[in-house]
């Protein structure tokens, strides 16, 4: 592997991201461990849309599953954080093998209306399913979970775990989408003709990046929830869905480490202009106008194309 | 009895009410290859400026017209604008036009505020007939059918009866071949965008008087629209007709049956069609 630009940024990025606590107040580590939640979940999106070429609008369905997961899990069973993880993790396999099995067939368009229409239902299903899903009130009080470890770990070390998985999952992202299974999805994304004529089972290999995918928004929604401590519809709906191909997008397209950029760069933002303003929602789709007319190959994707031009 | 023949009339309105919109939004996807999302915010808009108009002159016919005018203007700046820039970019057009779901949400949540509102429809038709016995059903929904079977017959004449549909059909199997026969295709698909706005306009006036505005119901619009076409099939006006009906019926006897897992009910039957006919009941493979 040649050390290119962005690896050798990776180290200083790391220290600073250590040492940040000890700098910052409570409120912006707060706001940071945000950030990287989301950071998690657009890089997980990327691996689908980057790689694969496939735009899902019900990417949220996944963080969503996940979340609800940990939740349930950890208010009925057990506080202990890594079963929650666990059963997150498997409850957003469970919900994308079913998903992609239906979705997976179709290509572009009708792909991102297929994913959308799933997500609106687990969302409908979130929304009306009182009993079990707390409906539209969500559920609260989600104690800070168990870790099992002998130090003992209260809100404000909640920031290192959340580093240390997210900064974990984003090595096995790049390492998936520079592996041989991550250059046969971009095979495919160029030209799935050519990849099938060539023996790949292209199918099979799309339904595994998507499930793959999934795990992997699914661990972000564990995160979040017991940062949030409240999990309800919207966090899995189609804003947040929409929120994650605006990161991917205003970062770049299947840069990885751009989607990551964008998910720190609108988290911020949101959290920092809807504390000012009444209209935010408003600001946030012009937001999505402009990126798309001004940026559509996103920051990095822009940057990369001018270092090559050079 | 008298619960399945009243559930059966509320559905069939339902159904033609989304085949308002779902015909639209087929339409606009069949010849552009744009997934609208913002086509529930239109059906949102013709409703809220259709309750003011009501306000203003209590006549229904006049805030209608208005609606039917002033939504599809907003559609074609939107498409000259913003989504002509972006041709043949499907995933930055849909993105674009969810960009513009909020930016629609927060302008109605800013002027006409976050209540939920209804409008009362047209003084004739605000009457219940009896349908035999001490069965009444309110005349409304009845004129809302006639209303979804008269666009559904008036499309139906313009894509497959007239030259404008002809060239439609032209441009829906082959964009660039319509071009290269001097088919003003930009032109066209300014013109199909603003019908297909139009047809949400007119289900945002006419559903007014049955679900009501308020915010989040382009959302939902949205989202049965979408099954509607996925069920039917994807640009094919004949799906989005049965697709309509069948989900139509589907959440109305869902929403009666199981009131918890009502989505459940057009769900399954969504899951099944994508498994056997993943291009839809009325889908061009």
């Amino acid at each position: 592997m040649k050390f290119s630009l962005p690896y050798l940024l990776l180290l200083p990025l790391a220290i600073i991201l250590v040492l940040l606590p000890t700098v910052l107040s409570s409120y912006s580590i707060s706001l940071i461990t945000q950030a990287l939640i989301f950071v998690l979940f657009a890089m997980s999106l990327d691996l689908l849309v980057g790689s694969l070429g496939l735009p899902s609008l019900g990417h949220a369905a996944f963080f969503g599953v996940g979340a609800y997961t940990a939740a349930l899990i950890s208010l009925k069973v057990t506080m202990n954080f890594w079963i929650c993880l666990i059963a997150g993790i498997f409850s957003g396999l469970i919900a994308s093998a079913i998903f992609g099995l239906l979705a997976i067939r179709a290509g572009g368009s009708s792909f991102l209306m297929i994913t959308l229409a799933l997500g609106q239902v687990l969302w409908g299903v979130a929304y009306k399913w009182r009993s079990f899903t707390g409906g539209d009130d969500g559920l609260t009080g989600i104690a800070f979970p168990s870790f099992g470890v002998p130090w003992a770990l209260n809100r404000d070390s909640y920031y290192y775990i959340v580093l240390i998985i997210v900064s974990l999952m984003c090595v096995f992202l790049a390492i998936i989408v520079s592996s041989p299974f991550g250059l046969t999805l971009k095979g495919i994304r160029d030209s799935e003709l050519r990849m099938k004529a060539l023996g790949y089972n292209v199918v099979l290999y799309k339904y595994s990046c998507f499930i793959l995918a999934a795990a992997f928004a699914s661990v972000s929604g564990v995160l979040f929830v017991f940062y949030n401590r409240f999990v309800g519809p919207s966090d899995l709906g189609i804003v947040l869905s929409a929120k994650g191909l605006l990161m991917v997008i205003l970062g770049g397209v299947g840069t990885l480490w751009g989607p990551a950029f964008g998910a720190m760069v609108i988290t911020l933002m949101e959290n920092i202009f809807s504390a000012v303003m009444d209209r935010w929602i408003m600001l946030l789709g012009i937001i999505y106008v402009l990126v798309i007319l001004f940026f559509p190959r996103g920051v990095i994707g822009t940057i990369k194309e001018k270092a090559r031009g050079n | 009895m008298d619960f399945l023949i009243l559930q059966s009339l509320n559905s069939i309105s339902f159904g033609m009410l989304l085949f308002l919109v779902a015909s639209g939004l087929s339409l606009i996807f069949g010849l552009m290859a744009v997934v609208n999302l913002a086509h529930g915010s239109f059906y949102l808009i013709g409703a809220y400026i259709a309750l003011t108009f009501i306000k203003i002159t209590g006549n229904f016919g006049y805030a209608l017209a208005v609606a039917c005018l002033v939504v599809p203007a907003i559609g074609i700046l939107i498409e000259r604008v913003f989504l002509h820039r972006l041709f043949k970019n499907e995933l930055a057009q849909v993105l674009l036009t969810f960009g513009f779901i909020f930016i629609f949400q927060d302008a109605c949540l800013w002027i006409w505020g976050g209540v939920p509102q209804s409008f009362r429809s047209p003084e004739i038709l605000s009457i219940s007939v009896s349908l035999g016995g001490p069965l009444k059903f309110p005349v409304y929904r009845l004129f809302v059918i006639v209303i979804g079977c008269l666009v559904a017959l008036g499309l139906w004449f313009l894509i497959e009866r007239t030259r404008l549909g002809m060239v439609v059909r032209a441009g829906v199997d082959n964009s660039e071949m319509a071009q290269a026969v001097g088919v003003n295709v930009s032109r066209l698909f300014s013109v199909v965008f603003a019908l297909g706005v139009l047809l949400a306009a007119l289900g945002g006036v006419l559903g007014g008087p049955i679900i009501g505005v308020y915010p989040g119901v382009d959302m939902e619009i949205l989202l049965f629209a979408l099954v509607v076409i996925i069920i039917g099939g994807q640009g094919s006006l004949k799906g989005a007709f049965w697709g309509s009906l069948v989900v139509g019926v589907l959440d109305n006897f869902g929403k009666a049956l199981f009131p918890e897992l009502s989505l459940f009910s057009i769900f399954a039957p969504m899951a099944m069609v994508l498994a056997v006919r993943p291009q839809g009941l009325f889908g061009a493979k």
